[in-house]
């Protein structure tokens, strides 16, 4: 059937069952615009293109599925780089397609034109310029096989406006088949064997499970292989919610800012297995003196991640579903053989290290409300049906903190590349892939302000995300580290509370504006929030601008160095740092 | 560090090499020289990359290289089992007073002159990079006016060909 470029686009789109498209149009996209107005798909328009790029992540993390964000030439598609970028880092499945000025004009510096294809090559995991109409099918088709499968990535497709016009023939692929594009999925059962062997002799294990679990949908097995093996585990700042954070084995998460029992844990394990994790810097400290006991054993989708940072022992590349299921049947075998593990006496040392030295915070005796209260409130109150959603900063570190997570995909934010102003965008994006679930974006007053306008997208297309800001006047964590690590002489960090005024905001977008500021109002606050339908709400928490994320470890410095902060005595600092094991 | 000699097969399309060289770059490693052409199959295209590094980081650039859809095989060449090949041209000063030195040693490489000049003489040698290095060390002394080298192509030695399995399966549209 002859149909054109841009219909040929729209309906790769529909066989590739999207059901929502986020982006804004302009000259070179226009063409694929107007086959949109009969088709399926539900476009959202938004109002800058970042934020159609982080609604994409946020649908995507939300659901496992692939998002999809589209732009124009030019400034509409570098204003996607940044969430391609942080698509990339947090190997969220993504595709952009993308105008292109005419092929006759590429190169002629033409208006509107810019290299989007040479732009995005090291933060995609794939793109293409498609030059000829008939390959559209095609192209989309190997976008989203790529995107999705494998490690999962940003792709993006850049269409020119001739091609987009072109009349051509639609032919859809029977499947795709890419010789330079096989991931391996399963994984090599002796090194499973070994893994397991390995699991079973270990006195101190730790499981150090990451982002990886939750993309494989591996939750289910990780949960049995921990309780068959009784090892604790940490769950990373982008696996959060791969395990229940109230379950006995949760240490909760490891790292920069991570719970002192996850990050001694790491530091004292015979063996460490890393599940879908990246031994990223946040997590290992100094890399040098990260573990220095533990042999590893590492199972990743991407081969390159394994030996990357950290020597390997035992190395699994594989699908983590079908990793952690032969592992769990390969350590069952292994008890029946040589009997079982016994990791009683550590489990008793993390239960320890978890009660003593615990996330602490005091309320101020002057009654300033403090972020992690409201924060433990949210936890307290949201019902279980409810996705958390950050930014990047302090606000991010608490919601990660003290939110109990029980459940896969309940949580949402940007790990890898740290962007601020992704929380808004992206809980719209979330909102959309599960209307059903209640979206609340915990926020702070620097990355509010960032993507602040796609209020007025989730109040047109009734998107009623709750934006909960964590105001404490300034770009928080970048004070902290001044006050820190630059004897408290604060530059440009101060942002002041009452400018913008974000009732108002809320209100001038169509929401509704709720402000709190006092310990005893947090509750009914959060109440009447939750209570809001089919508009976005924005609640403007005034919280203790003197409040700093704790427990850390300086960037840089060993994890053993880790400080618990102001709320804990000396004594107890010492006690945490000779790692105080429980007395018999 | 040490060198170690790539050969890697790719797609035959526009902005490959981008790929390719961006990736080296973006990663932090050197690449010693690098020569691409197209192979036996129109639709693919053979680079030698020489890299110099380390064993381990070389096990991340080879990881690294194959995450790209558009490489379809890397395989590291021993210089033990593989044939390893540069073409020089070099153009020597070469007054009449030396001229004679020159044409002896080019003849000992066995070298070719491919264009005479009153001053200068250019030949055109190819051969295994200790051999080229000597020859470059030889002619040093008497004044190099320019030379261009491809960069170092290499095959394995046997039966064998790298692109048997790599390109068996049909490629997609």
């Amino acid at each position: 059937m002859k149909v054109t470029g841009a219909q040929a686009l729209i309906r790769s789109l529909e066989r590739c069952d999207v059901d929502v498209v986020f982006g804004l149009p302009g000259g070179a996209i226009l063409p694929a615009y107007d086959p949109l107005r009969e088709s399926s798909v539900r476009h959202i328009l938004v109002r800058h293109e970042q934020g159609a790029g982080h609604a994409a992540e946020g649908y995507a993390w939300a659901t496992g599925r692939v998002g999809v964000c589209m732009a124009t030439s030019g400034p509409g598609a570098t204003n996607l780089v940044t969430a391609l970028c942080d698509a990339y880092m947090d190997s969220v499945p993504l595709v952009a397609i993308t105008g292109q000025v005419p092929s006759g004009a590429i190169g002629s510096d033409a208006f509107q034109e810019a290299d989007i294809t040479g732009i995005t090559l090291p933060v995609t995991k794939h793109n293409e310029l498609v030059t000829n109409p008939a390959r559209i099918p095609s192209a989309v088709a190997e976008a989203f096989y790529i995107a999705s499968t494998g490690r999962p990535g940003p792709v993006l497709v850049d269409i020119p406006k001739d091609v987009l016009q072109a009349t051509t023939e639609f032919a859809w692929p029977g499947s795709v088949d890419l010789p330079g594009y096989r991931p391996t999925v399963r994984p090599h059962a002796k090194r499973v064997r070994e893994a397991a062997a390995m699991l079973r002799e270990a006195r101190q294990p730790v499981l150090y499970v990451g982002g990886g679990v939750i993309k494989a949908g591996a939750h289910e097995a990780l949960r049995e292989l921990a309780e068959a093996a009784q090892a604790p585990l940490t769950t990373t700042l982008m696996a959060r919610g791969a395990f229940p954070d109230t379950h006995p084995l949760a240490l909760g998460m490891p790292g920069m800012h991570g719970n002192y029992a996850a990050v001694a844990a790491l530091q004292e394990a015979d063996l460490i297995v890393a599940l879908g994790a990246r031994f990223d810097d946040r997590v290992t400290g100094n890399l040098a003196t990260f573990a220095p006991r533990a042999r590893i054993v590492h199972a990743d989708i991407d081969p390159a991640e394994i030996g990357k940072n950290r020597v390997v022992d035992v190395p699994i590349v594989g699908d983590l579903k079908l990793v952690l299921e032969e592992l769990v049947a390969a350590y069952r075998a292994a008890v029946a053989e040589a009997g079982p593990a016994d990791t009683s006496g550590w489990l008793r040392t993390t239960a320890h290290w978890k009660e003593r030295f615990p996330y602490r915070y005091a309320q101020a005796a002057d009654g300033r409300l403090k972020p992690q209260y409201v924060v433990e409130r949210v936890s307290a109150l949201a019902g279980p049906d409810t996705i958390v959603v950050a930014g990047v900063g302090q606000h991010q570190m608490y919601a990660s903190q003290f939110f109990k997570f029980s459940r896969p995909r309940s949580w949402i934010n940007s790990g890898g590349l740290g962007t601020m102003g992704f929380a808004v965008p992206a809980a719209m994006g979330a909102k959309v892939g599960r209307p059903a679930e209640t979206v609340v974006a915990i926020d702070g007053d620097g990355c509010f302000q960032m993507t602040a306008q796609e209020l007025a997208t989730c109040t047109v297309e009734r998107i009623p995300i709750k934006v909960l800001i964590l105001n404490n006047g300034h770009l928080g964590m970048v004070r902290q580290w001044q006050e820190l690590f630059y004897d408290e002489r604060y530059s440009e960090v101060a942002l002041g509370f009452d400018v913008p005024d974000y009732v108002k905001l809320a209100e001038a977008y169509g929401g509704v504006g709720l402000r709190c500021d006092q310990p005893e109002d947090v509750d009914a606050t959060l109440e009447k929030a939750f209570a809001v339908e089919g508009v976005p709400t924005v609640v403007d928490f005034r919280v203790d601008s003197h409040e700093g994320v704790f427990p850390m470890v300086p960037a840089g410095r060993p994890n053993d160095e880790i400080i618990l902060g102001p709320e804990f005595s000396p004594e107890e600092q010492a006690a945490a740092t000779r790692r105080e094991v429980p007395t018999a | 560090m040490s060198f170690h000699t790539l050969s890697v097969l790719v797609e035959n399309r526009p902005g490959v090499l981008a790929r390719v060289a961006g990736l080296f770059s973006r990663r932090g490693f050197n690449i010693e020289s690098l020569a691409v052409g197209p192979t036996e199959d129109e639709s693919v295209s053979r680079m030698t990359i020489v890299v110099d590094c380390a064993e381990r980081p070389l096990e991340q650039v080879v990881k690294q290289l194959n995450k790209l859809i558009s490489v379809l095989k890397i395989v590291e060449l021993e210089p033990g089992r593989a044939v390893e090949r540069e073409l020089l041209l070099i153009k020597v000063k070469a007054d009449p007073a030396v001229r004679y030195q020159i044409l002896e040693l080019a003849e000992v490489f066995r070298g070719k002159i491919v264009d005479v000049a009153p001053e200068s003489l250019t030949i055109e040698a190819t051969g295994s990079p200790d051999k080229v290095a000597a020859m470059l060390e030889m002619l040093e002394p008497y004044g190099v006016r320019e030379l261009v080298r491809t960069g170092r192509v290499a095959l394995a030695r046997g039966n064998r060909g790298i692109t048997d399995r790599a390109l068996r399966v049909p490629r997609s549209a």
